[in-house]
């Protein structure tokens, strides 16, 4: 069974993040970099799947991103994915998910595959459209935000539940699948000692755009990002005081009602 | 409060991508595994056991024995790292690993015969046993050389007497390197297993330091064993000295990790603590203090990546780990004092990193050859002169 997992690099969740000056992006120096969080669910399940069929089963990472994606992409290969293909041209700079599915669904074609897990959306920009605009690339299903996931015997569809507001969804989709992975869905192993030590004799297949046979950077579709901003400032905040509890608390129901108009 | 890791050389530029991936994950299994409930366990004078296998699955144990052992065959900088992240947790947690690999596996490795590395090496790095090491004896401290365990020639095989003393992961220990005096006085090493009649292990009980490890006395009756069960390739003192330098170059390095969360605890804790209408980070004499622990951060790090290139490239010598240790345990424990302080009242609480790691530090500070040992082996190295007082 061929298993593709994608994988982003994103700034650390703890990481502060600045805004470049142009707006066009954030300031990287200081920066830590990880493999996206949801991505890592993905990078698991396609590494529990490859261990329950066995067989001549293979995972391979496939990353769309900068040169310095090498590390997380290391990372991913020291969890024990077998080999992984980098997508890496200056003219994929900032790219649209639209652009990035296109480039996505060339490579992935090249490579083969029964089942391509990814994160449910990259927690830098929250887009969560890659694997959507991947899925009709390739023209399979999708099913998205997955908690439980299993392979029928015959290894012809998979078996997912849904996590959906206030409950479960249990779905079925026939192979080939794009499975975008929810929190929950199981506990990422850590890259161990022995793992990274093996992970530098595995191969990483660097492609450029032309590698993949584009003249230039795919269409960016019909939406643009404009400009980032910083978070806008908090409110002021007021302190509502008076001698007794009760007052103070009629003067806020008073202020909530009459200046917030909340309630 | 996210822990940040001062690095204000940027001596991570100096790591090599390797070197970082396993940082990062020693770090990552720190904050989910250890921090949460290291505290509990502080208090509760319990060792973390269920940490040991999975330790064991990513490597942690003797990363440095070749893989044909069971190990990870990586270099010194690596095991460094390791115990920089772990002592970062807890100084329990890196004692285990320096006990389990630098004073169990690596004697069996250097001195052992084939057929004991095939037996215990793999399992050792898997975490499935425990190792403890015992050469430390009540009448018997900073001075090894002065110990009374024997053993006897008997038949084929040996028998051991005698009683050791404060020993890491004696009581949960599934075997025991120790130390003995053959007839002649000569210091051989032995291989004793849990149940092995005439050996236990009772705890000692009642420390204020180093809480969350289990230091225990080994208790040696007529204690007969095999001669297979005697490390063949011993030299004497010098080999059980060969492996305190092993374990000693993990120390210079876990004290940095204790430098690093007890200057993070403080820093973040006076930018947020309003005294007198400010921050208490804004008065100068808490900007000495951090600038105080800073430095001795910075410097205990460089002497630590420095030690461990001088390790990987066969260039190290048992007087600059004896420097590293010395430095970088007794700035560690400077700093744990200070940022104590700095923490005011809140300081004194577990709630913080800050007072375990300082009572922890009392310990590192005595164990692994004392400050004042390490005085006199430099003062020796440098001097040519001896004096620690026998001759
Ligand atoms: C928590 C803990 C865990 C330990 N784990 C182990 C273990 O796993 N295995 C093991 O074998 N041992 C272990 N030890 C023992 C440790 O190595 C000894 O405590 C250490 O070597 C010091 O010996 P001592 O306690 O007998 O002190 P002493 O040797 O009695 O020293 C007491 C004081 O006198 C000073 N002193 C001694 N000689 C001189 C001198 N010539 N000149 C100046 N000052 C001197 C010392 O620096 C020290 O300050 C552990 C100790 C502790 C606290
Ligand atoms: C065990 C215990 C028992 C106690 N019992 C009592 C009690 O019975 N009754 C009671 O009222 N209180 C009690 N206290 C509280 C104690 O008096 C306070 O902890 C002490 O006044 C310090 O205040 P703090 O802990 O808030 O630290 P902080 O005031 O926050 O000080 C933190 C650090 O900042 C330093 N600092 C503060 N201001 C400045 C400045 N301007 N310049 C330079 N450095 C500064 C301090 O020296 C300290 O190192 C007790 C405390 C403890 C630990």
């Amino acid at each position: 069974m061929k298993i593709i997992v994608l994988l982003k690099r994103v700034p650390d969740t703890e990481a502060k993040i600045l805004i470049n000056q142009d707006g066009n992006g954030i300031r990287e120096d200081g920066v830590k970099f990880i493999i996206n969080t949801y991505d890592e669910y993905g990078i698991e399940e396609g590494l529990r799947l490859k261990e329950k069929v066995g067989g001549d089963s293979k995972v391979t990472a496939v990353c769309a991103g900068p040169e310095e994606s090498t590390e997380v992409i290391r990372t991913a290969l020291a969890m024990g994915v077998d080999d992984a293909v980098h997508i890496c041209d200056p003219a994929l700079a900032k790219p649209s998910p639209f652009t990035i599915a296109e480039v996505l669904a060339k490579a992935i074609s090249e490579e083969g595959f029964d089942i391509i897990f990814c994160g449910k959306q990259g927690i830098d920009d929250d887009m969560a459209q890659t694997q959507s605009i991947l899925a009709e690339k390739l023209d399979i299903p999708q099913v998205n935000n997955a908690t439980v996931f299993e392979l029928a015997d015959d290894l012809s569809k998979a078996v997912l539940n849904r996590r959906i507001e206030g409950g479960d969804e249990k779905v079925e989709a026939s192979l080939p699948v794009i499975i975008s992975c929810e929190k929950g869905l199981n506990d990422p192993r850590y890259a161990s000692l022995p793992g990274i030590m093996k992970a530098k004799k595995k191969e990483i297949r660097v492609k450029n755009l032309a590698d993949l046979g584009f003249n230039e950077a795919p269409s960016s579709g019909r939406s643009r990002v404009l400009k980032w901003l910083p978070m806008p400032k908090g409110g002021e905040c007021k302190m509502v005081e008076a001698e007794e509890t009760v007052d103070a608390v009629k003067e806020l129901a008073r202020l909530l009602r009459e200046e917030a108009k909340v309630v | 409060m996210k822990f940040e890791a001062l690095d204000f050389f940027e001596i991570e530029k100096s790591f090599n991508e390797e070197e970082v991936l396993i940082r990062d994950t020693a770090r990552k299994f720190v904050d989910r595994e250890i921090i949460p409930g290291i505290a509990e366990q502080w208090e509760a004078g319990e060792f973390p056991l269920d940490l040991v296998q999975k330790m064991g699955e990513l490597g942690f144990l003797g990363p440095f024995i070749p893989a044909e052992y069971g190990g990870a065959g990586c270099s010194y900088t690596i095991y460094g790292l390791i115990c920089q992240e772990m002592e970062r947790g807890d100084s329990g947690v890196r004692s285990f690993c320096s006990v389990q690999g630098s004073l169990v596996m690596y004697p069996i490795w250097k001195f052992g015969s084939e057929e004991q590395k095939k037996k215990y090496l793999p399992e050792l790095a898997a975490g499935k046993i425990i190792g403890c090491f015992g050469l430390t004896e009540p009448d018997a401290g900073s001075d090894p050389r002065s110990m009374t365990t024997s053993a006897r020639k008997d038949g084929d095989g040996w028998v051991l007497n005698g009683a050791k003393m404060w020993i890491t992961n004696g009581s949960i220990a599934d075997i025991a390197v120790v130390w003995a005096k053959d007839e002649e006085g000569i210091i051989r090493g032995f291989i004793v297993h849990r149940d092995d009649e005439g050996f236990s292990a009772p705890e000692q009980k009642h420390k204020v330091s180093l809480r969350s490890s289990v230091t225990s006395e080994l208790v040696l009756e007529d204690v007969r064993i095999s001669a297979d069960r005697e490390l063949p390739g011993t030299e004497d003192l010098k080999s059980p000295l060969m492996c305190l330098t092993s374990a000693r170059y993990g120390i210079a390095w876990g004290a940095v990790g204790v430098l690093q969360s007890v200057f993070d605890e403080a820093l973040q804790y006076s930018r947020e603590r309003i005294q007198f209408g400010r921050p208490t980070a804004s008065f100068q004499i808490t900007q000495a203090k951090l600038v105080e622990m800073a430095t001795d951060l910075t410097n205990a790090q460089m002497m630590a990546y420095r030690l461990g290139r001088l390790a990987d490239s066969g260039a190290m010598k048992y007087y600059h780990v004896s420097m590293a240790k010395r430095h970088n345990v007794n700035v560690a424990l400077e700093a744990a004092r200070k940022a104590r302080g700095i923490l005011g009242a809140n300081g004194i609480t577990l709630e913080y990193q800050t007072i375990r790691h300082m009572c922890n530090m009392e310990s590192v500070h005595t164990y692994e050859g004392t400050f004042e040992i390490h005085t006199l082996i430099l003062g020796e190295y440098l001097t040519g002169l001896s004096a620690f007082g026998n001759e």
